[in-house]
């Protein structure tokens, strides 16, 4: 009798386990063709391009502030935490190199992604899960508007428009923060912080890469938050809950993207 | 939300973003230092080129004349063809010396050229004939040692270790090694 019960909770384990990877696999599924819809009906996101906009500023200019802050303070402490470490080895002149790098291939891409999850990520994710809780969305249907047409097409291309921009601006805004603490605070040669860092950073090599790792970070992010949105339960439980997976799968989905995409580029 | 409001600061944030990529291109990367003018392809063989890369600089005292094209392996003669494109505006003779050097901590090698005295300047497509090979640190630190045993025999073994010991860990502590081997 023991020896059944002991069978029967096994068994229920992994049917639970069976249950929630097959709905992961549906959910990815259910994604791409979300994808797949979404750039398939982007004409009018284009040929309108004021419902684009007014998206850009929602989730591009808004952030200007986390991001804008976040990298001052992100340039600042990788200045310090260089020149720390740098300055036993006599190299604290390769501060500029240290911080321009890490800023611009690495940091920059990856720390704006994980910021532009958590405030236009969710912000996306709230809207339209709310728009289908209050029915928003069927009635769109019912009076022959697409719904993917009007409303996840154009946050999509505000996302993938804004990322790189907000990533570039984090890489430039940190460097300057690094400058500020390296040269005047520190003491370093402010000739050899930006020589230094010229002759080191590659315009193809690390900006471009950078900026190509941003644009797949915003695909990655927008689309994770639109689809999380648009596949909410109706209640309001089920937006704060989708809210919450946006952000976590985003962050996941960016860091290891970021480590596909690294090694692709190392190789090249 | 006001429609022209949207638009201007939507219009800030992508000027924004393009003064920020430009920012980096010019004053972080290297486009505006990279070489764009006419050049000319002269070759040169060398027994080891050590860790030169293409698109390594060609200087000339101490200013970057030229980039390495491309390194190839002769299979007849086992030495190694670099091929670099020096800038049109400078002409070298054709007894010009090329030599790889190591700049600085970090050890990047580039190649660098002294000019001899021939009328001959070298045009597209020539070799240069006088080279010396990139320095590497296990035959210094042979070198070394055989030249400090065969001086003084009559001092302790100790000495020439130790001193082996500090020529070993001299690369990351000084640029000496830096200059062309006497």
């Amino acid at each position: 009798m023991i020896k059944s019960k002991l069978f029967s909770s096994i068994t229920q384990t992994l049917r639970g386990i069976g249950k929630r990877m097959t709905e992961r696999i549906w959910r990815l599924g259910a994604g791409t063709r979300l994808f797949f819809l979404t750039i398939f009906y982007s004409g009018e996101s284009f040929k309108r391009f004021h419902l684009t906009l007014r998206e850009i500023y929602f989730t591009g200019v808004m952030s200007l502030l986390i991001i804008v802050v976040s990298a001052f303070f992100v340039g600042m402490v990788l200045a310090l935490q260089g020149y720390n470490t740098l300055q036993k080895y006599g190299s604290s002149e390769a501060i500029g190199v240290l911080v321009a790098l890490s800023l611009v291939r690495e940091l920059g891409p990856v720390v704006t992604a994980l910021l532009f999850a958590g405030r236009a990520g969710t912000a996306i994710t709230a809207e339209i899960g709310l728009m289908k809780t209050t029915e928003q969305l069927s009635a769109m249907e019912m009076m022959a508007v697409n719904p993917i047409a009007r409303v996840v097409a154009p946050r999509f291309w505000a996302g993938v428009i804004s990322m790189p921009i907000l990533a570039t601006l984090f890489s430039m805004v940190g460097i300057l923060g690094g400058y500020i603490v390296a040269v005047p605070l520190i003491g370093v040669d402010d000739g050899a912080f930006w020589s230094q860092m010229q002759a080191n950073v590659d315009f193809r090599a690390d900006i471009i890469n950078g900026v190509i790792k941003s644009l797949v970070f915003g695909v990655a992010c927008t689309m994770i938050a639109l689809f999380e949105g648009f596949d909410a339960p109706p209640t309001a439980e089920g937006v704060s809950r989708a809210t919450t997976r946006t952000v976590v799968i985003s962050s996941l989905t960016v860091l290891a993207l970021d480590f596909v995409l690294t090694s692709f580029m190392m190789v090249i | 939300m006001d429609r022209t409001k949207i638009d201007l600061w939507v219009g800030i944030f992508v000027a924004l973003g393009a003064a920020a990529l430009l920012g980096l291109a010019m004053k972080v990367g290297n486009l505006t230092s990279s070489k764009i003018g006419p050049t000319y392809s002269v070759t040169a063989a060398f027994e080891n080129v050590g860790s030169l890369k293409p698109h390594a600089p060609v200087k000339s005292a101490g200013v970057v004349v030229g980039r390495v094209d491309s390194i190839a392996f002769d299979s007849k003669k086992y030495e190694a063809v670099v091929t670099i494109k020096i800038d049109k505006r400078y002409a070298f003779p054709k007894d010009t010396f090329a030599n790889i050097y190591t700049a600085g901590l970090l050890g990047e090698q580039y190649v660098g050229l002294e000019a001899g005295g021939e009328d001959d300047i070298l045009k597209n497509g020539d070799t240069i004939t006088q080279t010396q090979d990139a320095v590497v640190l296990e035959k210094m630190i042979g070198q070394f040692l055989f030249s400090k045993t065969s001086e003084s025999k009559a001092d302790s073994k100790v000495e020439p270790s130790t001193k082996a010991a500090n020529a070993k860990s001299g690369r990351a502590k000084s640029t000496e090694l830096g200059d062309a081997p006497f």
